[in-house]
Protein backbone atom coordinates (compact mmCIF):
# COMPACT_ATOMS: atom_id res chain seq x y z
CA UNK A 1 0.00 0.00 0.00
CA UNK A 2 1.04 3.63 -0.26
CA UNK A 3 2.89 4.86 2.82
CA UNK A 4 3.84 8.43 3.73
CA UNK A 5 1.02 10.11 1.86
CA UNK A 6 0.29 13.73 2.76
CA UNK A 7 -2.96 15.30 1.58
CA UNK A 8 -2.56 18.93 0.58
CA UNK A 9 -4.81 21.69 -0.71
CA UNK A 10 -4.30 23.13 -4.18
CA UNK A 11 -3.01 26.44 -2.82
CA UNK A 12 -0.27 24.65 -0.88
CA UNK A 13 0.97 22.51 -3.76
CA UNK A 14 3.88 24.62 -4.99
CA UNK A 15 5.04 25.38 -1.47
CA UNK A 16 5.03 21.70 -0.48
CA UNK A 17 6.78 20.62 -3.66
CA UNK A 18 9.42 23.33 -3.27
CA UNK A 19 9.95 22.15 0.29
CA UNK A 20 10.53 18.59 -0.85
CA UNK A 21 13.01 19.77 -3.45
CA UNK A 22 14.88 21.80 -0.85
CA UNK A 23 15.06 18.64 1.27
CA UNK A 24 16.76 16.74 -1.56
CA UNK A 25 13.80 14.79 -2.94
CA UNK A 26 13.78 13.69 -6.57
CA UNK A 27 10.52 13.94 -8.52
CA UNK A 28 9.48 10.47 -9.68
CA UNK A 29 6.13 10.98 -11.37
CA UNK A 30 2.56 12.14 -11.02
CA UNK A 31 -0.41 9.77 -11.08
CA UNK A 32 -3.90 10.97 -11.95
CA UNK A 33 -7.01 8.97 -11.20
CA UNK A 34 -10.57 9.88 -12.08
CA UNK A 35 -12.63 9.49 -8.93
CA UNK A 36 -15.98 7.78 -8.91
CA UNK A 37 -17.84 10.32 -6.83
CA UNK A 38 -19.49 13.00 -8.85
CA UNK A 39 -19.48 16.73 -8.36
CA UNK A 40 -22.75 17.38 -10.09
CA UNK A 41 -22.31 15.60 -13.40
CA UNK A 42 -18.54 15.95 -13.50
CA UNK A 43 -15.75 13.78 -12.13
CA UNK A 44 -13.19 14.88 -9.59
CA UNK A 45 -9.61 13.71 -9.90
CA UNK A 46 -7.01 12.42 -7.52
CA UNK A 47 -3.45 13.63 -8.12
CA UNK A 48 -0.67 11.76 -6.36
CA UNK A 49 2.80 13.28 -6.66
CA UNK A 50 5.56 10.74 -5.98
CA UNK A 51 9.00 11.72 -4.71
CA UNK A 52 12.10 9.73 -3.89
CA UNK A 53 15.04 10.25 -1.57
CA UNK A 54 17.59 7.54 -0.79
CA UNK A 55 15.21 4.95 -2.27
CA UNK A 56 12.43 6.00 0.11
CA UNK A 57 9.17 7.29 -1.34
CA UNK A 58 7.05 10.19 -0.20
CA UNK A 59 3.70 11.17 -1.76
CA UNK A 60 1.50 14.25 -1.92
CA UNK A 61 -2.19 13.72 -2.59
CA UNK A 62 -4.30 16.47 -4.13
CA UNK A 63 -7.97 16.26 -4.97
CA UNK A 64 -8.71 18.27 -8.09
CA UNK A 65 -12.31 19.28 -8.63
CA UNK A 66 -13.67 19.02 -12.14
CA UNK A 67 -13.00 22.17 -14.11
CA UNK A 68 -10.15 23.35 -11.89
CA UNK A 69 -6.85 24.59 -13.29
CA UNK A 70 -3.87 23.05 -11.51
CA UNK A 71 -0.66 24.98 -10.92
CA UNK A 72 2.20 23.31 -12.71
CA UNK A 73 5.12 22.11 -10.62
CA UNK A 74 7.42 22.38 -13.64
CA UNK A 75 8.51 25.72 -12.23
CA UNK A 76 10.04 23.68 -9.38
CA UNK A 77 10.84 20.37 -11.10
CA UNK A 78 11.32 21.16 -14.78
CA UNK A 79 10.92 17.54 -15.89
CA UNK A 80 7.34 17.48 -14.56
CA UNK A 81 6.19 19.30 -17.70
CA UNK A 82 6.06 16.01 -19.59
CA UNK A 83 3.71 14.16 -17.23
CA UNK A 84 1.56 17.25 -16.75
CA UNK A 85 1.15 17.55 -20.50
CA UNK A 86 0.22 13.88 -20.62
CA UNK A 87 -2.49 14.43 -18.02
CA UNK A 88 -3.69 17.43 -19.98
CA UNK A 89 -4.03 15.16 -23.01
CA UNK A 90 -5.56 12.13 -21.37
CA UNK A 91 -7.75 13.68 -18.68
CA UNK A 92 -8.43 17.12 -20.12
CA UNK A 93 -7.20 18.84 -16.94
CA UNK A 94 -5.53 22.18 -17.70
CA UNK A 95 -2.34 23.29 -15.97
CA UNK A 96 -1.23 26.82 -15.34
CA UNK A 97 2.42 27.78 -15.79
CA UNK A 98 3.69 24.76 -17.72
CA UNK A 99 7.36 25.07 -18.71
CA UNK A 100 6.44 23.74 -22.17
CA UNK A 101 2.74 23.55 -23.00
CA UNK A 102 1.74 21.19 -25.77
CA UNK A 103 -1.89 22.37 -25.43
CA UNK A 104 -3.38 18.92 -25.52
CA UNK A 105 -1.29 17.60 -28.42
CA UNK A 106 1.57 15.80 -26.68
CA UNK A 107 0.27 12.36 -27.57
CA UNK A 108 -3.06 12.94 -29.25
CA UNK A 109 -4.88 14.93 -31.84
CA UNK A 110 -7.34 17.46 -30.50
CA UNK A 111 -10.47 15.77 -29.25
CA UNK A 112 -12.14 14.49 -26.10
CA UNK A 113 -9.73 13.32 -23.44
CA UNK A 114 -9.84 9.50 -23.32
CA UNK A 115 -9.89 9.23 -19.50
CA UNK A 116 -12.48 11.89 -19.01
CA UNK A 117 -15.98 12.39 -20.26
CA UNK A 118 -15.41 16.13 -20.17
CA UNK A 119 -14.15 18.04 -23.20
CA UNK A 120 -10.99 20.15 -22.88
CA UNK A 121 -12.14 23.49 -21.39
CA UNK A 122 -12.41 26.34 -23.90
CA UNK A 123 -9.38 28.62 -24.12
CA UNK A 124 -6.96 25.75 -23.52
CA UNK A 125 -5.56 25.27 -27.00
CA UNK A 126 -8.72 24.54 -28.91
CA UNK A 127 -7.85 27.37 -31.32
CA UNK A 128 -4.62 25.61 -32.24
CA UNK A 129 -5.31 22.47 -34.29
CA UNK A 130 -2.58 19.96 -33.78
CA UNK A 131 -1.31 16.70 -35.16
CA UNK A 132 0.55 14.20 -33.03
CA UNK A 133 3.98 15.47 -32.34
CA UNK A 134 3.26 19.11 -33.00
CA UNK A 135 5.18 21.20 -30.50
CA UNK A 136 3.97 24.66 -29.60
CA UNK A 137 5.54 28.08 -29.76
CA UNK A 138 8.34 27.28 -32.14
CA UNK A 139 9.85 29.71 -34.63
CA UNK A 140 8.86 29.07 -38.22
CA UNK A 141 10.81 26.32 -39.86
CA UNK A 142 13.27 27.69 -42.36
CA UNK B 1 20.38 33.46 -38.41
CA UNK B 2 18.30 30.88 -36.63
CA UNK B 3 16.70 28.00 -38.44
CA UNK B 4 14.80 24.96 -37.29
CA UNK B 5 15.88 21.57 -38.41
CA UNK B 6 13.49 18.70 -37.78
CA UNK B 7 15.15 15.58 -36.43
CA UNK B 8 12.82 12.65 -36.81
CA UNK B 9 10.34 11.17 -36.54
CA UNK B 10 11.84 9.28 -39.46
CA UNK B 11 15.63 9.12 -39.18
CA UNK B 12 18.13 6.38 -40.01
CA UNK B 13 19.41 6.41 -36.45
CA UNK B 14 16.02 6.22 -34.80
CA UNK B 15 14.62 2.77 -34.14
CA UNK B 16 11.40 4.41 -32.99
CA UNK B 17 9.78 7.70 -33.93
CA UNK B 18 10.49 10.81 -31.94
CA UNK B 19 10.55 14.30 -33.31
CA UNK B 20 13.05 16.91 -32.13
CA UNK B 21 12.75 20.48 -33.35
CA UNK B 22 16.34 21.69 -33.28
CA UNK B 23 16.68 25.47 -33.23
CA UNK B 24 20.02 26.05 -34.88
CA UNK B 25 22.44 28.92 -35.22
CA UNK B 26 24.68 27.77 -38.08
CA UNK B 27 25.60 24.24 -37.08
CA UNK B 28 25.19 24.68 -33.34
CA UNK B 29 22.07 23.74 -31.45
CA UNK B 30 20.47 26.53 -29.45
CA UNK B 31 17.22 24.96 -28.28
CA UNK B 32 15.42 21.66 -28.49
CA UNK B 33 11.69 21.00 -28.40
CA UNK B 34 10.74 17.33 -28.38
CA UNK B 35 7.47 16.09 -29.82
CA UNK B 36 5.93 12.71 -29.14
CA UNK B 37 2.74 10.88 -29.98
CA UNK B 38 3.70 8.72 -32.95
CA UNK B 39 3.39 5.36 -31.18
CA UNK B 40 0.90 6.15 -28.43
CA UNK B 41 -1.33 3.10 -28.12
CA UNK B 42 -3.42 3.91 -25.07
CA UNK B 43 -2.42 0.75 -23.23
CA UNK B 44 -3.25 2.10 -19.78
CA UNK B 45 -6.86 2.51 -20.81
CA UNK B 46 -7.13 -1.22 -21.45
CA UNK B 47 -7.54 -1.89 -17.73
CA UNK B 48 -11.23 -1.28 -18.21
CA UNK B 49 -11.43 -4.03 -20.83
CA UNK B 50 -8.94 -6.64 -19.62
CA UNK B 51 -8.95 -8.21 -16.19
CA UNK B 52 -5.83 -8.08 -14.04
CA UNK B 53 -4.59 -11.47 -15.28
CA UNK B 54 -5.03 -10.48 -18.93
CA UNK B 55 -3.23 -7.18 -18.31
CA UNK B 56 0.02 -9.13 -17.95
CA UNK B 57 -0.04 -9.78 -21.70
CA UNK B 58 -0.73 -6.08 -22.28
CA UNK B 59 2.11 -4.75 -20.10
CA UNK B 60 4.51 -7.27 -21.65
CA UNK B 61 3.91 -5.43 -24.91
CA UNK B 62 4.54 -1.92 -23.62
CA UNK B 63 8.10 -2.58 -24.75
CA UNK B 64 9.64 -5.54 -26.48
CA UNK B 65 13.13 -5.07 -25.08
CA UNK B 66 12.13 -4.88 -21.42
CA UNK B 67 8.96 -6.92 -21.68
CA UNK B 68 9.76 -9.37 -18.89
CA UNK B 69 10.57 -6.62 -16.40
CA UNK B 70 7.34 -4.77 -17.17
CA UNK B 71 5.39 -7.94 -16.45
CA UNK B 72 7.45 -8.63 -13.33
CA UNK B 73 6.76 -5.14 -11.96
CA UNK B 74 3.05 -5.47 -12.66
CA UNK B 75 2.87 -8.90 -11.03
CA UNK B 76 4.77 -7.62 -7.99
CA UNK B 77 2.18 -4.89 -7.54
CA UNK B 78 -0.75 -7.29 -7.78
CA UNK B 79 0.98 -9.80 -5.47
CA UNK B 80 1.61 -7.15 -2.83
CA UNK B 81 -1.98 -5.92 -3.00
CA UNK B 82 -3.26 -9.48 -2.61
CA UNK B 83 -0.68 -10.54 -0.03
CA UNK B 84 0.67 -13.35 -2.21
CA UNK B 85 4.05 -14.76 -1.31
CA UNK B 86 5.97 -15.78 -4.39
CA UNK B 87 7.85 -19.08 -3.95
CA UNK B 88 11.65 -18.75 -3.62
CA UNK B 89 12.47 -20.57 -6.85
CA UNK B 90 10.17 -18.26 -8.80
CA UNK B 91 11.95 -15.22 -7.31
CA UNK B 92 15.30 -16.56 -8.51
CA UNK B 93 13.95 -17.37 -11.94
CA UNK B 94 12.61 -13.83 -12.23
CA UNK B 95 16.09 -12.53 -11.43
CA UNK B 96 17.67 -14.80 -14.05
CA UNK B 97 15.28 -13.75 -16.81
CA UNK B 98 15.36 -10.08 -15.86
CA UNK B 99 19.15 -9.99 -15.90
CA UNK B 100 19.22 -11.84 -19.23
CA UNK B 101 16.92 -9.13 -20.49
CA UNK B 102 19.29 -6.46 -19.18
CA UNK B 103 22.22 -8.03 -21.02
CA UNK B 104 20.15 -8.29 -24.19
CA UNK B 105 19.03 -4.68 -23.89
CA UNK B 106 22.51 -3.30 -23.26
CA UNK B 107 23.99 -5.26 -26.17
CA UNK B 108 21.20 -4.05 -28.43
CA UNK B 109 21.83 -0.50 -27.29
CA UNK B 110 25.62 -0.79 -27.78
CA UNK B 111 24.95 -1.87 -31.33
CA UNK B 112 22.59 1.02 -31.98
CA UNK B 113 25.07 3.49 -30.48
CA UNK B 114 27.76 2.16 -32.80
CA UNK B 115 25.34 2.43 -35.69
CA UNK B 116 24.61 6.05 -34.77
CA UNK B 117 28.32 6.79 -35.23
CA UNK B 118 28.47 4.87 -38.50
CA UNK B 119 30.54 2.13 -36.85
CA UNK B 120 28.66 -0.66 -38.60
CA UNK B 121 31.12 -3.48 -37.88
CA UNK B 122 30.89 -2.83 -34.12
CA UNK B 123 27.09 -2.77 -34.47
CA UNK B 124 27.17 -6.20 -36.13
CA UNK B 125 29.60 -7.62 -33.55
CA UNK B 126 27.49 -6.61 -30.54
CA UNK B 127 24.29 -7.88 -32.13
CA UNK B 128 26.00 -11.17 -32.92
CA UNK B 129 26.82 -11.56 -29.22
CA UNK B 130 23.23 -10.60 -28.41
CA UNK B 131 22.06 -13.58 -30.47
CA UNK B 132 23.44 -15.90 -27.75
CA UNK B 133 21.13 -14.27 -25.20
CA UNK B 134 18.19 -14.59 -27.55
CA UNK B 135 19.07 -18.28 -28.00
CA UNK B 136 18.86 -18.66 -24.21
CA UNK B 137 15.47 -16.93 -24.23
CA UNK B 138 14.22 -19.23 -26.95
CA UNK B 139 15.53 -22.37 -25.26
CA UNK B 140 14.09 -21.50 -21.84
CA UNK B 141 10.89 -19.69 -22.69
CA UNK B 142 10.08 -20.48 -26.30
CA UNK B 143 10.31 -16.88 -27.49
CA UNK B 144 13.33 -14.79 -28.41
CA UNK B 145 12.10 -11.38 -27.30
CA UNK B 146 8.81 -11.40 -25.38
CA UNK B 147 9.50 -14.35 -23.10
CA UNK B 148 6.11 -14.15 -21.37
CA UNK B 149 7.08 -16.11 -18.26
CA UNK B 150 5.50 -14.01 -15.52
CA UNK B 151 2.15 -14.71 -13.91
CA UNK B 152 0.55 -13.47 -10.73
CA UNK B 153 2.03 -15.62 -7.99
CA UNK B 154 5.24 -16.62 -9.74
CA UNK B 155 6.51 -17.96 -13.00
CA UNK B 156 4.80 -20.00 -15.71
CA UNK B 157 7.68 -22.29 -16.59
CA UNK B 158 10.69 -23.72 -14.83
CA UNK B 159 14.30 -24.09 -16.00
CA UNK B 160 15.87 -27.51 -15.46
CA UNK B 161 19.25 -28.03 -13.83
CA UNK B 162 20.82 -29.05 -17.13
CA UNK B 163 19.42 -25.92 -18.79
CA UNK B 164 20.81 -23.75 -16.00
CA UNK B 165 24.25 -25.32 -16.53
CA UNK B 166 23.94 -24.71 -20.25
CA UNK B 167 23.08 -21.06 -19.55
CA UNK B 168 26.30 -20.76 -17.54
CA UNK B 169 28.34 -22.06 -20.47
CA UNK B 170 26.61 -19.66 -22.87
CA UNK B 171 27.22 -16.72 -20.54
CA UNK B 172 30.91 -17.63 -20.33
CA UNK B 173 31.07 -17.25 -24.10
CA UNK B 174 29.12 -14.00 -23.97
CA UNK B 175 31.50 -12.65 -21.34
CA UNK B 176 34.54 -13.54 -23.44
CA UNK B 177 33.06 -11.94 -26.56
CA UNK B 178 32.04 -8.76 -24.75
CA UNK B 179 35.55 -8.48 -23.30
CA UNK B 180 36.94 -8.67 -26.83
CA UNK B 181 34.67 -5.80 -27.90
CA UNK B 182 35.55 -3.71 -24.84
CA UNK B 183 38.77 -2.05 -25.99
CA UNK B 184 37.18 -0.98 -29.27
CA UNK B 185 34.14 0.40 -27.54
CA UNK B 186 35.95 2.17 -24.74
CA UNK B 187 39.37 3.09 -26.11
CA UNK B 188 38.96 3.58 -29.83
CA UNK B 189 39.97 7.09 -30.89
CA UNK B 190 36.89 7.61 -33.05
CA UNK B 191 34.43 6.36 -30.45
CA UNK B 192 35.99 8.54 -27.77
CA UNK B 193 36.01 11.56 -30.06
CA UNK B 194 32.30 11.13 -30.76
CA UNK B 195 31.24 10.50 -27.16
CA UNK B 196 33.63 12.16 -24.72
CA UNK B 197 32.35 15.50 -23.47
CA UNK B 198 29.05 15.07 -25.33
CA UNK B 199 25.73 15.59 -23.60
CA UNK B 200 27.21 16.24 -20.18
CA UNK B 201 24.79 16.19 -17.26
CA UNK B 202 26.38 17.20 -13.95
CA UNK B 203 25.45 15.23 -10.86
CA UNK B 204 23.24 17.89 -9.28
CA UNK B 205 21.36 18.48 -12.49
CA UNK B 206 20.87 14.75 -13.00
CA UNK B 207 19.17 14.51 -9.61
CA UNK B 208 17.11 17.64 -10.14
CA UNK B 209 15.89 16.46 -13.53
CA UNK B 210 14.82 13.14 -12.02
CA UNK B 211 16.97 11.05 -14.33
CA UNK B 212 16.97 7.29 -14.01
CA UNK B 213 19.13 4.26 -14.58
CA UNK B 214 22.52 4.30 -16.29
CA UNK B 215 21.91 7.90 -17.39
CA UNK B 216 21.73 8.89 -13.71
CA UNK B 217 24.54 6.58 -12.58
CA UNK B 218 26.88 7.92 -15.27
CA UNK B 219 26.60 11.30 -13.54
CA UNK B 220 27.83 9.83 -10.28
CA UNK B 221 24.57 9.03 -8.47
CA UNK B 222 24.73 5.49 -7.09
CA UNK B 223 21.03 4.72 -7.32
CA UNK B 224 19.90 1.34 -8.63
CA UNK B 225 16.42 0.08 -7.77
CA UNK B 226 17.76 -3.44 -7.33
CA UNK B 227 19.10 -2.04 -4.06
CA UNK B 228 15.48 -2.30 -2.88
CA UNK B 229 16.30 -6.03 -2.85
CA UNK B 230 13.10 -7.16 -4.50
CA UNK B 231 12.73 -10.74 -5.75
CA UNK B 232 15.93 -12.69 -5.03
CA UNK B 233 18.23 -9.63 -5.12
CA UNK B 234 18.16 -9.73 -1.32
CA UNK B 235 20.30 -12.89 -1.51
CA UNK B 236 22.73 -11.67 -4.15
CA UNK B 237 25.79 -9.43 -3.94
CA UNK B 238 26.09 -6.42 -6.16
CA UNK B 239 26.88 -2.72 -6.09
CA UNK B 240 25.55 -0.05 -8.46
CA UNK B 241 27.86 0.70 -11.39
CA UNK B 242 28.70 4.39 -11.52
CA UNK B 243 30.87 6.80 -13.44
CA UNK B 244 31.33 10.49 -12.77
CA UNK B 245 31.90 12.23 -16.09
CA UNK B 246 28.20 12.43 -16.98
CA UNK B 247 28.85 12.42 -20.71
CA UNK B 248 27.89 9.97 -23.46
CA UNK B 249 31.11 8.00 -22.97
CA UNK B 250 30.39 7.60 -19.26
CA UNK B 251 26.91 6.30 -20.05
CA UNK B 252 28.53 3.87 -22.46
CA UNK B 253 30.97 2.66 -19.79
CA UNK B 254 28.17 2.15 -17.25
CA UNK B 255 26.14 -0.03 -19.59
CA UNK B 256 29.23 -1.97 -20.67
CA UNK B 257 30.15 -2.75 -17.08
CA UNK B 258 26.56 -3.63 -16.21
CA UNK B 259 26.69 -6.44 -18.74
CA UNK B 260 29.37 -8.14 -16.63
CA UNK B 261 27.44 -7.31 -13.48
CA UNK B 262 24.34 -9.01 -14.88
CA UNK B 263 26.35 -12.08 -15.91
CA UNK B 264 27.69 -12.27 -12.36
CA UNK B 265 24.18 -11.92 -10.88
CA UNK B 266 22.85 -14.71 -13.07
CA UNK B 267 25.76 -16.96 -12.06
CA UNK B 268 25.10 -16.24 -8.39
CA UNK B 269 21.39 -16.95 -8.86
CA UNK B 270 22.03 -20.23 -10.65
CA UNK B 271 24.31 -21.40 -7.85
CA UNK B 272 21.90 -20.42 -5.09
CA UNK B 273 18.51 -21.21 -6.69
CA UNK B 274 16.49 -23.43 -4.33
CA UNK B 275 14.07 -26.18 -5.21
CA UNK B 276 10.46 -25.20 -4.66
CA UNK B 277 7.21 -24.56 -6.43
CA UNK B 278 7.34 -21.91 -9.11
CA UNK B 279 3.87 -20.51 -8.63
CA UNK B 280 1.69 -19.69 -5.63
CA UNK B 281 -2.05 -20.23 -5.65
CA UNK B 282 -3.96 -17.05 -6.43
CA UNK B 283 -7.37 -16.53 -4.90
CA UNK B 284 -9.46 -13.41 -4.85
CA UNK B 285 -8.89 -10.03 -6.42
CA UNK B 286 -6.61 -7.10 -5.66
CA UNK B 287 -7.82 -4.18 -3.59
CA UNK B 288 -6.04 -0.96 -2.57
CA UNK B 289 -3.39 1.19 -4.19
CA UNK B 290 0.34 0.66 -4.49
CA UNK B 291 3.42 2.03 -6.17
CA UNK B 292 5.99 -0.55 -7.30
CA UNK B 293 9.44 0.21 -8.67
CA UNK B 294 11.97 -2.06 -10.34
CA UNK B 295 15.20 -1.47 -12.26
CA UNK B 296 14.71 -1.81 -15.97
CA UNK B 297 17.75 -1.78 -18.30
CA UNK B 298 17.05 1.92 -18.89
CA UNK B 299 16.37 2.73 -15.26
CA UNK B 300 13.61 3.13 -12.73
CA UNK B 301 10.29 1.65 -13.86
CA UNK B 302 7.29 2.76 -11.82
CA UNK B 303 3.87 1.12 -11.74
CA UNK B 304 1.03 2.74 -9.82
CA UNK B 305 -1.88 0.33 -9.42
CA UNK B 306 -5.26 1.07 -7.89
CA UNK B 307 -7.81 -1.70 -7.48
CA UNK B 308 -11.26 -1.83 -5.93
CA UNK B 309 -11.72 -5.57 -5.53
CA UNK B 310 -13.20 -6.07 -8.99
CA UNK B 311 -11.66 -8.14 -11.74
CA UNK B 312 -10.69 -4.94 -13.59
CA UNK B 313 -8.20 -2.54 -12.08
CA UNK B 314 -9.38 0.98 -11.38
CA UNK B 315 -6.15 2.55 -12.64
CA UNK B 316 -2.79 1.48 -14.00
CA UNK B 317 -0.20 4.20 -14.39
CA UNK B 318 3.17 3.32 -15.92
CA UNK B 319 6.15 5.64 -15.78
CA UNK B 320 9.09 4.34 -17.72
CA UNK B 321 12.71 5.46 -17.38
CA UNK B 322 12.88 7.07 -20.83
CA UNK B 323 9.93 9.26 -19.81
CA UNK B 324 12.14 10.51 -16.99
CA UNK B 325 15.27 10.88 -19.14
CA UNK B 326 13.78 12.65 -22.17
CA UNK B 327 13.56 16.14 -20.59
CA UNK B 328 17.33 15.96 -20.07
CA UNK B 329 17.77 16.27 -23.84
CA UNK B 330 16.69 19.89 -23.55
CA UNK B 331 19.87 20.49 -21.54
CA UNK B 332 22.19 17.94 -23.12
CA UNK B 333 21.88 19.07 -26.75
CA UNK B 334 22.24 22.88 -26.75
CA UNK B 335 25.78 23.98 -27.55
CA UNK B 336 26.61 20.85 -29.51
CA UNK B 337 26.94 20.33 -33.24
CA UNK B 338 24.09 18.93 -35.31
CA UNK B 339 26.22 15.86 -35.99
CA UNK B 340 26.32 15.11 -32.25
CA UNK B 341 22.55 14.74 -31.98
CA UNK B 342 22.31 11.02 -32.88
CA UNK B 343 25.01 10.00 -30.41
CA UNK B 344 23.69 12.12 -27.54
CA UNK B 345 20.12 10.98 -28.15
CA UNK B 346 21.16 7.35 -28.30
CA UNK B 347 23.29 7.75 -25.15
CA UNK B 348 20.17 7.97 -22.98
CA UNK B 349 18.99 4.66 -24.52
CA UNK B 350 15.58 5.98 -25.53
CA UNK B 351 12.66 3.63 -25.76
CA UNK B 352 9.78 5.57 -27.24
CA UNK B 353 7.30 2.69 -27.07
CA UNK B 354 7.83 2.66 -23.32
CA UNK B 355 7.50 6.43 -23.11
CA UNK B 356 4.24 6.73 -24.99
CA UNK B 357 2.62 3.36 -24.16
Amino acid sequence: MLDRVTSIPMEGLIREVAGLKANGYRFVTLSCIALDENNGDKKNFDFIYHFDKDLGLSHLRLTVPAGAIVPSISRVYFSAFLVENEIQDLFGIPFEGLAIDYRGTLFLDKGPAPFSQDPVPSGQGQDKPGAPGTAPDSPKEG
Amino acid sequence: MRTIIPFGPQHPVLAEPIHLKLVMEDEKIQEVVPALGFVHRGLEALVSQRDFHQMIQVVERVCGICSMIHAMCFCQGIERLMGIEVPPRARYLRVIWSELERIHSHLLWLGLLADSMGFESLFMQTWQVREKILDIHEATAGNRIIVSVNTVGGIRRDISRSSLDWILSQLAEVKARVKEIGPTLLEDYTVKKRTTGKGVVPRDQAWELGLAGPTLRASGVAQDLRMLRYEAFSDLDFEPVTETDGDAHARCRVRYREIFQSIDLICQAIVKIPDSEIRAKVKGRPEGEILVRVEQPRGELVYYIKADGGKHLERLRIRTPTFANLPALLFMLPGHWLSDVPVILMSIDPCISCTER
